[in-house]
C-alpha cells in the first residue's frame, strides 16, 4: 500500500512537474485528487483493510495528497508569477512621451504681485481693505491736505465726473475712509485701480493699480517706515536686496520719502535696467501729516503714522522685467500664459 | 531744472567734489539729480593753435595746407583742411593726432567722440584737425560768434583776443563743466533758481554760502519820475516793483554771461534780454522789459481784462482775453499779459532808448489757468505758477539792474515803485527735540538739530527755542516741517531701522476679497487665463453689442474730460472689454482662448450724477474654440462651487440679452436672484468684433455670490445601506427643456432621491423628426434602511404619472 502511494506521489509529482499550463494542472487535481482520481480510489479501497491498520493508512494516505497538494501549489504560484512577469514585461511604456496635462489658466502679473504684497503685509498684521475707485473730490485731495487749485488736481491729471466727483488719482483716499471708521490703531492695505489722464503709451496708462498703506499708532516713528518697507523689499524682491530712502515730497505726509531698491539685476554696481545708477525707485511714503489727522479729529500729538504708496503694475513690470505696459492690458494669451 | 557745476561753485567756491559724489549726496538731502552731461564728453586733445602760414594744396584746389603752432615754444605742425575761412594769424581750435571731438562734421553726437589721426590728404601730410563749432558739440545758437561753415575762430570775438597757442580749448569755451538736471519737488519753489539749489549745496557739503552780493543802484532821478504803478486787483498781485533805465545800449552779453546762459540751454540773444533770463535762472524771479517810450500816460495799471479783449503778444499773435486773464496796462491799453508774455506793442527793439523793468509776483494758480485757457506756456509762466516768494522780487530787480550797470548796458534811475498790497512775513515755528525724535524714531541731540536749522538758512532762537522761516521757504509751516530739515540733514539713512511696536492686529483680507481670490483660482485651474481691460468705454459698446435704446445699461457715468470717446464713460457692463481682449487674440490667431477678468462696473444711482455710483464686482468669462455652451455653463457652476454656494442654480432661457443668441442664452437664478447670466455671443456681435470663431461669454455678479458663499459645511453620515437605482428613457418634443423634467422628478421623488442624471440625448428617425430622448439615471437609499422593490416602484411611478400628464412618455 505504501507503495502504491508513493509510485502515485512520484507519478503526479513528475506530471506536475513536466506540465506547461495552467489548465494542465487542473487536469492532475482531477485526475489525482478529483471524485474519481486514482488517490480517493485508493481511499475508496479502505473498506479492504483491516481496522487497526486504518488509521496508519488514513495517515498515509494524506500524507500523500499533502504533497501532491503542495506540488501543486507550488506550481500553480510558479505559473501565476510567471504570468505576472510577462505582463509586467509587456506592459512597458515610453515615459518620455507627453504627459496628459490639464489646460490650466494664469494669474494676471499684476495679480501675482498684488498677491505677494498682500501675503506680506498680512504677515506684519495689515488687514486689506477697498475703497471707492469713483470717488468723492475731497476724499481725493482735500482730505489729504491737497488744497482746492492744487497743481495736481489740474484736469491734465485727474479725470472729473462733475466738480465734486472725480476718478480718484490714487489708493491714498481710502487713507481718509479708514481713519473716518474711527478705530485705532490702524494697519491697512488698500489695493485698486486709479485713474490718470495719461495718453497710453509704453509706460504710461490712463488706468493703473496702486496699493496704498496706513499705519496709525500712538508711537510710529519714520524708522519704523524705514523698518517695515525695508522688510517688505527684501521678503518682495529677496533677501540681499538693499533700500536707500531720499526726501521727497508729498501733500499728505511730512516728512516724506521716496524709496529705491539695489538694482535686483546688477545688485547695484549699474547696469542698463537700472539706467546705471544702481537704484530703481519703488515707492513714494512718509510720516503721516499731522494735517490729515486733524481734519479727521485724530489727535497728532497723541497718534502718529506712516504712509506709502506703491505702483503695482511698477512692481510687475520690474519683477517680470515687461518692456511695455501696454501688454497688460491687451490679454494675449501668449503674455498671460507666461506667468 | 538745468545749471552748470560752475555756477553752483560760484556761490560755493569751497565746494570739491566729483560730478557723481555731487549727484549722490545733493540726492541724498532732498534735490534729486536726475542725470548730469559732462560738457566736455569727447573732447580730447584740443588746443588753440594760430595759423602761421596758408598754402593752396598741390592737388586740390578746395583743400589748402596751414603751418599751425600749437604751444608756446613755438612748435609748429601742417594741417591741411577743406575749410575757406582759415587765414594766416587766425587763432583756432586745433585737434591734435590722437584726439577726439565729440561730433561729426554734420554735427552729429558720436559716442565716445571722433578720433583724429594723422594721415595724408591728396599726398600732402596733416597732423590734427582744425574744428568748428559743431564738430565740438555745440552751435552757433550757443555761440553766436561761430562761423556757420568753416573753422571756429577766436579772433572773431574779443574776449578770446588773450586766448595763446597751447591753451585749452574746452576751458577758454567754457565746457569743462558739469551740467546737472534736477527733479525739484513743488514745495521747494525756491530751489528752481541757482541760488536755492547753491544754498541747498553748501548746507549737504557743509560748505559756506557765498551768495551774489547785490549792491546800490542807480543815479540821482528818482523812478517814481518817470512811471506811477496801480495794481487794482491785488489778490491776484500781492507785489509790483518798477525800475527805470535809460540810455540802454543794447549789445552782446559777456561770454561768461553767454556761457551759462548756454549751459542752462538758454540761447544767448543780448545784453537786455540776457540780463533778464540770466537773474531769472538765478533767483527763479521772471522780470519783464517795457519800452517806456510805448507806456502811454506814463503810468501802469494791473487789472483783470475785459471779456473778450484782444490783445497782439509779442510773438505776434492775437489773443482773446478773458475777465479771469490779469494784464499789465498803460494809462490807455494793455501793454501784457501778466507774468506770462509781453505785448507787442510796447517790446524792446534795437532802437529802444528808456526801460521799464518790471519785478513782480502773481498768483500762481491765476497764472497756471490762464495759461492754460491761453494754451501758452512760457518760462515766465512755468515760473510764477509755482509761487513765488514776493520778498524775492525786490532782490532779483536789483541783481539785474547791478549787472545792467556792471554791463555798461545802460543807466540805471535811482530809486523803485513798489506796489506792495499783500507782504509776506517770515513764519516763526517752536521746536521740540524730544518731540521731533519721536517723530522720527531718533536720538539726536537739540545742538545737533539747530545745527541742521541754520544749514537750512533758518533763524533759530535758542532761548525761545524757535526758527524763524525765511520768506522763500514757503513749505516750512509747523513742526513736522522741521522734523524734516533734521532727517534730511541728519540723513535718512542714519534714521535707524525698527518695526512697529505697540498692539498687535490681526490682519487679512476681507470676506469680499477672500471669496474673490477662491473664484480666480477656481478659474485658473480651469484653464482660464486673468485678464486686465480699463474701466472706460466707448459710448458706442451699447451699439456694438445691440443693447436697446431704453436699455440701463445705458444709463452711464460720463467722465467730463475723457482722453476720448472711446474712454469717455464708465462701463455699467463689462462685454465690451472681454470681446476686445478675445478679438486681439482672434487676430492674432491665438487658438482656444480662455479669459476672465474680476473688475467692477459703475452704476449711477441717478443721473445727472450727484453721489457716487454703485460699484459692482462682476466676473467675467469669455472663451472660444473647441467649447460649447454647456462647457462655459460647467465652468461658471464650478466656479460657484469653489465659492461656497451650496443649493442648486436655475436657469431661466431667452432671457433677453439682445447680445446673445437668443436661443442660447440664460440667466443664472439662486434664491429668486439673478446672479449671472451667459450664452453664445450673437452672430452680429461677433461680426461686431470680428471674431469668426462661436464665442462664449458668461458674468458672475460677485455681489451675490459674496452674499450667498456659505462654508458651514456639517458632515453627513457615510451610507449604511445599499443604493437603488432606475433608469428610465422618455420620449418628448424637441421644446421641452430638461430642466422642467428634472423639476418634476425632483418633486415627485421626494427625500429618498440620492442623485439624478441625465446619461443620454437622442434624436433621429427612429423616434421622429420633432421629438427628442432623454435618458435618467435615478438612483434612491434612505438612511435607515434597505430599500425595497416595491418602495422605490412606488415613487417612479408617481414620477412616470407626473410627465405623462406633460405629455412626456416612456420610450418604449
Amino acid at each position: 500500500m505504501k507503495e502504491k502511494l508513493n509510485r502515485i506521489v512520484e507519478e503526479a509529482t513528475s506530471r506536475i512537474e513536466s506540465s506547461d499550463k495552467l489548465d494542465v494542472l487542473n487536469d492532475i487535481r482531477v485526475a489525482y485528487l478529483g471524485k474519481k482520481g486514482e488517490l480517493t480510489s485508493v481511499l475508496k479501497g479502505m473498506k479492504d483493510v483491516l481496522p487497526e491498520d486504518r488509521p496508519k493508512v488514513g495517515q498515509l494516505v494524506n500524507d500523500a495528497r499533502k504533497a501532491i497538494e503542495d506540488k501543486l501549489e507550488e506550481k500553480k504560484a510558479a505559473f501565476e508569477k510567471k504570468v505576472r512577469e510577462d505582463r509586467i514585461k509587456a506592459e512597458t511604456i515610453d515615459v518620455t512621451l507627453p504627459g496628459h496635462k490639464p489646460v490650466s489658466g494664469h494669474k494676471h502679473p499684476n495679480t501675482i504681485a498684488l498677491d505677494d504684497v498682500e501675503r506680506i503685509f498680512i504677515g506684519m498684521g495689515y488687514e486689506v481693505v477697498e475703497g471707492p475707485e469713483i470717488e468723492y473730490d475731497y476724499y481725493n485731495f482735500e482730505a489729504l491736505n491737497i488744497p482746492a487749485n492744487h497743481p495736481a488736481k489740474d484736469e491734465q491729471d485727474t479725470f472729473y465726473i462733475n466738480s465734486d466727483i472725480v476718478l480718484r488719482t490714487q489708493t491714498s483716499s481710502v487713507q481718509v475712509h479708514e481713519m473716518e471708521k474711527g478705530k485705532l490703531p490702524i494697519r491697512m492695505i488698500a489695493p485698486g485701480r486709479v485713474f490718470r489722464s495719461d495718453e497710453v503709451d509704453a509706460t504710461h496708462s490712463p488706468s493703473f493699480n496702486q496699493i496704498e498703506g496706513l499705519v496709525i499708532d500712538k508711537n510710529v516713528t519714520f524708522a519704523d517706515l524705514k523698518g517695515t518697507l525695508a522688510q517688505f523689499a527684501k521678503d518682495m524682491f529677496g533677501e540681499a536686496t538693499k533700500v536707500r530712502f531720499r526726501p521727497h515730497h508729498f501733500p499728505f505726509t511730512e516728512p516724506s520719502a521716496e524709496m529705491d531698491v539695489s538694482c535686483f539685476k546688477c545688485g547695484g554696481s549699474g547696469c542698463r535696467f537700472c539706467k546705471g545708477e544702481g537704484w530703481i525707485e519703488i515707492l513714494g511714503c512718509g510720516m503721516v501729516h499731522p494735517r490729515v489727522l486733524e481734519m479727521r479729529d485724530i489727535d497728532s500729538e497723541e497718534y502718529q503714522g506712516f504712509a506709502f504708496g506703491i505702483g503695482l503694475e511698477r512692481i510687475a513690470l520690474l519683477k517680470y522685467e515687461i518692456d511695455d505696459m501696454r501688454l497688460l492690458y491687451e490679454n494675449d494669451v501668449r503674455f498671460l500664459s507666461q506667468f | 531744472m538745468n545749471t552748470p557745476l560752475s555756477w553752483i561753485k560760484a556761490y560755493v567756491p569751497d565746494l570739491e567734489c566729483t560730478a557723481q559724489e555731487y549727484a549722490d549726496a545733493m540726492t541724498l538731502t532732498g534735490t534729486k539729480v536726475e542725470g548730469y552731461t559732462k560738457l566736455d564728453d569727447g573732447l580730447e586733445k584740443i588746443v588753440v593753435g594760430k595759423i602761421e602760414k596758408v598754402e593752396k594744396h598741390p592737388d586740390a584746389d578746395k583743400l589748402v595746407v596751414c603751418q599751425v603752432t600749437i604751444d608756446q615754444d613755438g612748435t609748429s605742425v601742417q594741417i591741411v583742411t577743406g575749410a575757406s575761412n582759415v587765414y594766416e594769424g587766425a587763432l583756432v581750435p586745433v585737434v591734435l593726432d590722437g584726439g577726439r571731438v565729440a561730433c561729426d562734421h554734420s554735427g552729429k553726437r558720436v559716442a565716445g567722440g571722433v578720433k583724429i589721426k594723422k594721415g595724408k590728404l591728396r599726398g600732402v601730410e596733416s597732423f590734427g584737425m582744425m574744428c568748428s563749432i559743431f564738430e565740438l558739440g555745440s552751435d552757433t545758437d550757443m555761440y553766436p560768434d561761430a562761423a556757420e561753415d568753416g573753422i571756429y575762430i577766436f579772433n572773431d570775438n574779443p574776449e578770446y583776443g588773450k586766448a595763446k597757442p597751447g591753451d585749452d580749448v574746452p576751458s577758454l569755451l567754457g565746457l569743462r563743466d558739469v551740467n546737472f538736471e534736477y527733479e525739484i519737488t513743488s514745495n521747494r519753489v525756491d530751489c528752481f533758481s541757482v541760488v536755492g539749489i547753491a544754498r541747498e549745496a553748501a548746507a549737504t557739503f557743509r560748505k559756506e554760502f557765498k551768495p551774489p552780493v547785490v549792491t546800490p543802484t542807480g543815479n540821482d532821478e528818482k523812478a517814481s519820475d518817470y512811471i506811477s504803478v496801480e495794481v487794482k486787483d491785488p489778490d491776484l498781485c500781492p507785489r509790483y516793483i518798477a525800475r527805470v533805465v535809460k540810455n540802454i545800449k543794447i549789445a552782446p552779453s559777456p561770454e561768461w554771461m553767454q556761457r551759462r546762459l548756454a549751459a542752462c540751454g538758454i540761447r544767448p540773444i543780448n545784453n537786455i534780454v540776457d540780463i533778464t533770463n540770466y537773474v531769472m535762472e538765478e533767483y527763479a524771479q521772471p522780470m519783464h522789459a517795457f519800452d517806456l517810450d510805448t507806456i502811454e500816460d506814463k503810468k501802469i495799471i494791473v487789472r483783470r481784462a475785459k471779456e473778450g479783449e484782444k490783445f497782439q503778444t509779442l510773438d505776434g499773435q492775437e489773443r482773446t482775453m478773458d475777465s479771469d486773464i490779469l494784464m499789465i496796462c498803460d494809462g490807455k491799453k494793455p501793454v501784457g499779459i501778466a507774468g506770462i508774455m509781453g505785448g507787442e506793442n510796447s517790446k524792446i527793439t534795437d532802437n529802444v532808448k528808456t526801460m521799464l523793468f518790471e519785478s513782480a509776483c502773481f498768483d500762481g494758480t491765476n497764472i497756471r489757468l490762464s495759461g492754460k485757457r491761453l494754451g501758452m506756456r512760457t518760462d515766465a509762466q512755468t515760473k510764477f505758477e509755482k509761487g513765488l516768494d514776493p520778498e524775492n522780487a525786490m532782490e532779483a530787480i536789483d541783481r539785474a539792474c547791478q549787472l545792467i550797470e556792471e554791463l555798461g548796458a545802460g543807466e540805471v534811475v535811482g530809486g523803485c515803485v513798489d506796489v506792495y498790497n499783500i507782504k509776506r512775513e517770515p513764519v516763526t515755528i517752536t521746536y521740540d527735540a524730544d518731540r521731533i525724535n519721536r517723530l522720527l524714531g531718533t536720538d539726536i541731540s537739540e545742538d545737533d538739530m539747530v545745527s541742521y536749522f541754520e544749514m537750512a538758512c533758518l533763524e533759530v532762537d535758542k532761548n525761545k527755542k524757535t526758527v524763524t522761516v525765511p520768506t522763500w521757504r514757503q513749505d516750512v509751516l509747523r513742526l513736522a516741517d522741521l522734523a524734516e530739515e533734521v532727517a534730511r540733514f541728519y540723513g535718512y539713512d542714519n534714521i535707524p531701522t525698527t518695526l512697529p511696536q505697540g498692539e498687535a492686529t490681526a490682519g487679512g483680507l476681507s470676506y469680499k476679497l477672500r471669496i474673490e481670490s477662491i473664484a480666480r483660482t477656481a478659474a485658473e485651474y480651469l484653464g482660464f487665463c486673468e485678464a486686465s481691460t480699463y474701466s472706460f468705454e466707448s459710448p458706442k459698446v451699447f451699439d456694438r453689442l445691440r443693447i436697446a435704446e431704453d436699455d440701463p445699461v445705458r444709463q452711464t457715468v460720463v467722465i467730463s474730460n475723457p482722453l476720448g470717446e472711446d474712454y469717455s464713460i464708465m462701463r455699467t457692463l463689462t462685454l465690451g472689454g472681454m470681446l476686445t481682449s478675445l478679438s486681439t487674440n482672434y487676430n492674432r490667431r491665438n487658438k482656444n482662448v480662455r479669459l476672465y477678468e474680476m473688475a467692477n462696473i459703475y452704476v449711477p444711482k441717478s443721473l445727472p450724477v450727484t453721489e457716487l455710483p454703485n460699484e459692482y464686482m462682476q466676473m467675467t468669462f469669455g472663451m472660444y474654440g473647441g467649447c460649447d455652451f454647456y462647457d462655459l455653463k460647467g465652468i461658471m457652476e464650478s466656479v460657484v462651487d469653489k465659492c461656497g454656494i451650496r443649493k442648486h442654480l436655475e436657469y431661466v432661457s431667452d432671457a433677453g440679452r439682445n447680445y446673445f443668441h437668443p436661443g442660447r442664452q440664460a440667466d443664472i437664478i439662486y434664491d429668486g436672484k439673478t446672479i449671472g447670466f451667459l450664452g453664445e455671443v450673437h452672430p452680429e456681435v461677433m461680426e461686431n468684433y470680428g471674431i469668426k470663431e462661436k464665442t462664449y461669454v458668461g458674468v458672475l455678479d460677485m455681489r451675490f455670490i459674496v452674499e450667498y458663499s456659505d462654508f458651514s459645511t456639517k458632515f453627513k453620515g457615510l451610507p449604511k445601506y445599499p443604493a437603488v437605482t432606475r433608469d428610465i428613457s422618455l420620449i418628448m418634443d424637441k421644446s421641452v427643456q430638461a430642466g422642467s423634467i428634472e423639476a418634476i422628478i425632483h418633486e415627485k421623488a421626494g427625500k429618498l432621491m440620492e442623485q439624478c442624471e441625465l446619461f443620454d440625448i437622442y434624436e433621429g428617425d427612429r423616434i421622429g423628426p420633432d421629438k427628442k430622448s432623454l435618458a435618467y439615471s435615478i438612483r434612491f437609499r434612505a438612511a435607515d434602511r434597505t430599500l425595497e422593490d416595491k418602495d422605490v416602484n412606488t415613487i417612479m411611478d408617481k414620477i412616470i404619472e407626473a410627465l405623462k400628464d406633460k405629455g412626456i412618455a416612456l420610450r418604449s
